[in-house]
């Protein structure tokens, strides 16, 4: 019992699990990245190396515990290793999305007030060199990258590899402080603070120690037995609660190897050399890729078309049900056999996914037939909902009880309920601290018995115990004659079709429900170019006649598809239009983490929601409009106005 | 002659204010004329370009620009003139040997293999350094097999430097102008050059292609320490990007100095802008 109990105690700061790691899976691949064309490997013990001389020349340069380090960079390994390398000096890392222009970065860095700042490249730390005058704290900025910087004042920036030369000549009590700050960590100092993409307002930091991320990680890493020999593709935001969990947390855990791609661009490339066993990846990507396949097979020649579609349509038929382990006949099992030698298999391969075990998606909800899609493929992909201050899982789906239209069971140790205004609350050792330097915000969060309100609108399945999950608590309100509005739940079914991109649907005490439409250019310009329909922009091909017909068929079928539901039957689109442009974070109309700003886009269209409601045929409008680098220009066009079809409950039954 | 700059003497090197060395003339054109047949393309022609600038020629639409590059690389030899090239005068050219005196070049028009992948392309710049024989190199064995490698890392280095890694194994055929150019851009480094000769590196791009390209043009030389000579229409990219400016005109040069003198040059303007003949 006393050894179980050292040993338990031994695994409680990150630090201490690095420690864990290098001795028991000392030459096992702790991290891959794919550099000058070659995947470059470091195991556990090369890692800890990497990390030592890191953290011993952060301490060298004057990092003290408690300091806030930010990182601004995509996935890499260097980057994880920054991130240890501040918690083993017992400061505060703090990652932030890299593709943030720079007023949003100014914010969060000034608000945590950075001391030392990870950058990746001359484009990052430009960044910071634009804002530094709002950053009094700030001590040193270390880049990665040399490219570009020669000519910069060297006085606050650092290369990376000279931090590390510094470690290796720190002096023994240097050295010695290192051991000390680290062993004087306990699980309830702060691990992390992760920045909430702010739907609403400013971002908040959440503030999540050791206990919360190690002890969710041990579970979920339970609930799924992810192992030392799994591995992931690092790719998404590492200021992301979920990269965090799954590249830290459940790596560090577990000691399974975090892979990470060689650029933004060459991610699903890099996917398939890794071929990665266990997966995140949001519902756009699943969408995205499947879109992909789905044009693809289009091209493809007349053999292969009806190959594909032939065994497409037996998986869907069985492929769930063998994943799920129920009775399947033998015929079909063998027909499934052979259809996983001539085009489950090959097709897994291209996309990368063959070795994965377990595969997650959340954030949005994901379309049934794209979620069976790949379920029939034999991916064990999953649903799970999450968010930052629960350090990420609230309910997930065990093996088994997959469904497109739930989130799951509570995950181990989580308890759930649900409030009399429908609103989502949960109890867990996941549950976040606090937000920072926001006391007002935290009480409001998580009450006294440490209950927070998720803030999402939902009920527990009586029969299976499942969650689902309606719109947000805030998003679902009433229609003028009191009708049930419920935004989300409408986008959310009119972005299945592969040719809506994103949707907003408006209605808030009104008597009728309108919408903004934004189609994909990918997969619409596809079928553009099969229906000789010729377009230079987005905005040309927006405005198509032939295309407002499709779309207009799109809501037509919703329409009828929502009459049905008696409570929700308020929220059949009357009126619609295509957006001139595609709705951009860069822009402030989505979050980084692409969800819709409701509220934004309200204030900022507002004249053409009065054309929505005012029964104008058509509106000419003019939108600014923000490019990558921070410049600005704007775009005007004329947008057309259209009706819907709109159906009544009996319809429906008859 | 027009009026020249106060230069320093060909040998001097001096400190641009951004803090970069500019080195003595790595090339010297003294009065170069080239004809071709009854017309003459280049009429009397002296510069000089200094080890590590960036030097613009800049001109009208016939002002003789391209002939001048090709002049340069040893492709035209003028019929009159010296070109002196690291302190020696050059003497007529064959093919290989304009290949291995360290001046890599770009074309206006992309002149690329359009079928071979984008590390194929850049690899085939490395070919004047690759000194084994084709036997060798076919079976992929000995040294070759190491030379391979060797060249196969630098390429990389470029690959990495230009941000093309999601197009390695792409044919460049299928990607997009921009892309192209950037590929055609990492060939010529390849075979590291002394003297690097762009024609028209923004020709047909849109605003962003043309920030990254400048972006990369100064990276390469502050970088690798590269001298460029490069011709181009856009004049404000010019003016952003050289350290020092030859105008052409009709064969003849109208100016020479830098971005701001040349600017305010009444020639320059004259025939950038035209002149009212009344």
């Amino acid at each position: 019992m006393a050894a179980a109990e050292t040993s338990a105690a031994r695994r409680d700061t990150v630090p201490r699990l690095l420690t864990f790691n290098a001795e028991h899976y000392a030459d096992k691949p702790a991290y891959r990245e794919k550099e000058f064309g070659i995947w470059q490997s470091w195991s556990w013990a090369e890692a800890k190396n990497e990390i030592n001389k890191l953290a011993t020349g952060l301490l060298t340069m004057g990092l003290k515990p408690g300091d806030h380090v930010a990182l601004l960079g995509r996935n890499r390994p260097y980057f994880y290793w920054a991130m240890i390398a501040a918690q083993t000096n017992g400061a505060v890392p703090v990652p932030v999305y890299q593709d943030s222009v720079a007023d949003e970065i100014a914010y969060v860095l000034a608000h945590c007030s950075a001391r030392y700042i990870f950058a990746e490249d001359q484009e990052q730390v430009d960044k910071i060199l634009e804002i530094q005058d709002k950053l009094p704290e700030l001590k040193a900025v270390i880049y990665l990258d040399e490219g570009g910087m020669r000519k910069y004042d060297r006085s606050q920036l650092h290369s990376y590899s000279d931090v590390q030369a510094a470690g290796e000549n720190a002096s023994q009590k240097q050295k010695a402080d290192l051991a000390r700050r680290e062993a004087e960590q306990t699980g309830a100092d702060t691990c992390a603070m992760l920045y909430t993409s702010g739907t609403t307002g400013q971002p908040k930091g959440v503030v999540l120690s050791n206990d919360n991320i190690i002890k969710t990680a041990e579970a979920s890493s339970d609930f799924d037995k992810l192992n030392v020999n799994d591995s992931v593709l690092a790719y998404l935001p590492m200021a992301w609660v979920g990269d965090f969990i799954f590249s830290m947390g459940q790596a560090m855990w577990t000691g399974f190897c975090v892979c990470c791609p060689e650029s933004t661009e060459t991610m699903q490339h890099d996917l398939r050399e890794i071929g990665p066993s266990y997966f995140f990846a949001p519902p756009r990507y699943f969408e995205g890729v499947l879109t992909n396949v789905m044009i693809r097979m289009e091209d493809a020649g007349k053999f292969k078309q009806s190959l594909f579609h032939y065994f497409m349509d037996h998986a869907q038929k069985v492929g769930g049900n063998i994943l799920d382990g129920h009775a399947v006949s033998a015929s079909d099992k063998l027909k499934y056999g052979l259809g996983r030698l001539l085009v489950y298999g090959p097709l897994l391969n291209t996309l990368g996914l063959s070795k994965v075990r377990v595969g997650y998606t959340a954030g949005e909800a994901i379309g049934p037939e794209i979620f069976s899609f790949y379920r029939s493929l034999g991916i064990n992909l999953k649903q799970l909902y999450g968010q930052t201050e629960a350090s990420v899982f609230i309910t997930q789906q065990p093996d088994g009880q997959v469904r497109s239209d739930t989130v799951g069971v509570p995950s181990p140790g989580v308890e759930i309920k649900i409030s009399d205004s429908g609103e989502v609350f949960y109890r867990s050792p996941g549950t976040f601290v606090e937000y920072y330097k926001n006391p007002k915000s935290t009480k409001e969060t998580k009450d006294k018995q440490g209950w927070v309100a998720t803030g999402d609108a939902g009920f527990m399945e009586k029969d299976t115990g499942h969650l689902r999950i309606i719109d947000r608590a805030k998003d679902v309100g009433k229609m003028k004659d009191g009708r049930l509005f419920a935004p989300k739940y409408v986008e959310n079914k009119l972005k299945f079709y592969p040719t809506i991109l994103e949707a907003v649907v408006f209605g808030a005490d009104r008597d009728m429900c309108t919408a903004f439409i934004n189609i994909d250019l990918q997969a619409v310009g596809n079928w553009a170019e099969r229906n000789n329909i010729a377009y230079s922009s987005y905005q040309e091909l927006a405005g198509n006649p032939d295309v407002y017909k499709m779309v207009q068929k799109h809501i037509n079928e919703i329409n009828r598809d929502v009459a049905a539901d008696e409570m929700l039957s308020g929220c059949q689109i009357h009126r619609f239009l295509i957006l001139h442009k595609e709705l951009d974070a860069d822009d402030g109309e989505l979050t980084r983490t692409r969800k819709v700003r409701r509220r934004v886009i309200q204030d900022k269209f507002k004249e053409l929601i009065d054309a929505l409601y005012g029964g104008k045929s058509e509106i000419f409008t003019k939108t600014q409009v923000t490019y990558e680098d921070g410049t600005s220009g704007s775009i005007s066009a004329t947008l057309r106005i259209e009706d819907a079809v709109i159906s009544s409950a009996q319809e429906t039954a008859a | 002659m027009s009026k020249q700059t106060a230069l320093l003497d060909s040998r001097d090197s001096y400190v641009t204010a951004d803090g970069r060395t500019i080195g003595p003339a790595v090339m010297e054109m003294q009065n170069i004329i080239l004809r071709f047949g009854g017309v003459v393309a280049i009429q009397d022609i002296s510069f000089d370009i200094r080890e590590g600038e960036i030097r613009a020629i800049i001109g009208p639409n016939g002002a003789g620009k391209s002939s001048m590059l090709n002049v340069i690389n040893g492709f035209y030899h003028p019929q009159e003139g010296n070109v002196i090239y690291k302190g020696e005068v050059r003497k007529p050219l064959k093919p290989y040997e304009i290949a291995h005196q360290g001046i890599a070049r770009t074309f206006q028009n992309i002149a690329l293999f359009k079928g071979m992948s984008t590390l194929d392309n850049i690899m085939t710049g490395r070919l004047t350094h690759m000194k084994t024989g084709m036997l060798a190199q076919a079976l992929w064995w000995g040294k070759a097999q190491k030379e391979e490698v060797e060249n196969r890392a630098f390429v990389e280095r470029i690959v990495d430097f230009l941000e093309i890694q999601s197009i390695r194994k792409v044919p460049v055929g299928r990607l997009p102008y921009g892309l192209q150019k950037r590929v055609e851009l990492g060939r010529a480094l390849a075979a590291q050059p002394s003297l690097l000769l762009l024609d028209e590196p923004m020709a047909g791009m849109n605003v962003e292609e043309k920030e990254d390209m400048s972006r990369f043009i100064l990276d390469v030389n502050e970088e690798f320490g590269t001298t460029i000579a490069l011709i181009e229409h856009d004049m404000s990219v010019v003016m952003d990007l050289a350290d020092r400016v030859v105008v052409m005109d009709y064969g003849r040069k109208i100016g020479d100095g830098t971005p701001d003198e040349v600017r305010s040059n009444q020639a320059v303007i004259d025939a950038y802008l035209g002149v009212s003949h009344d």
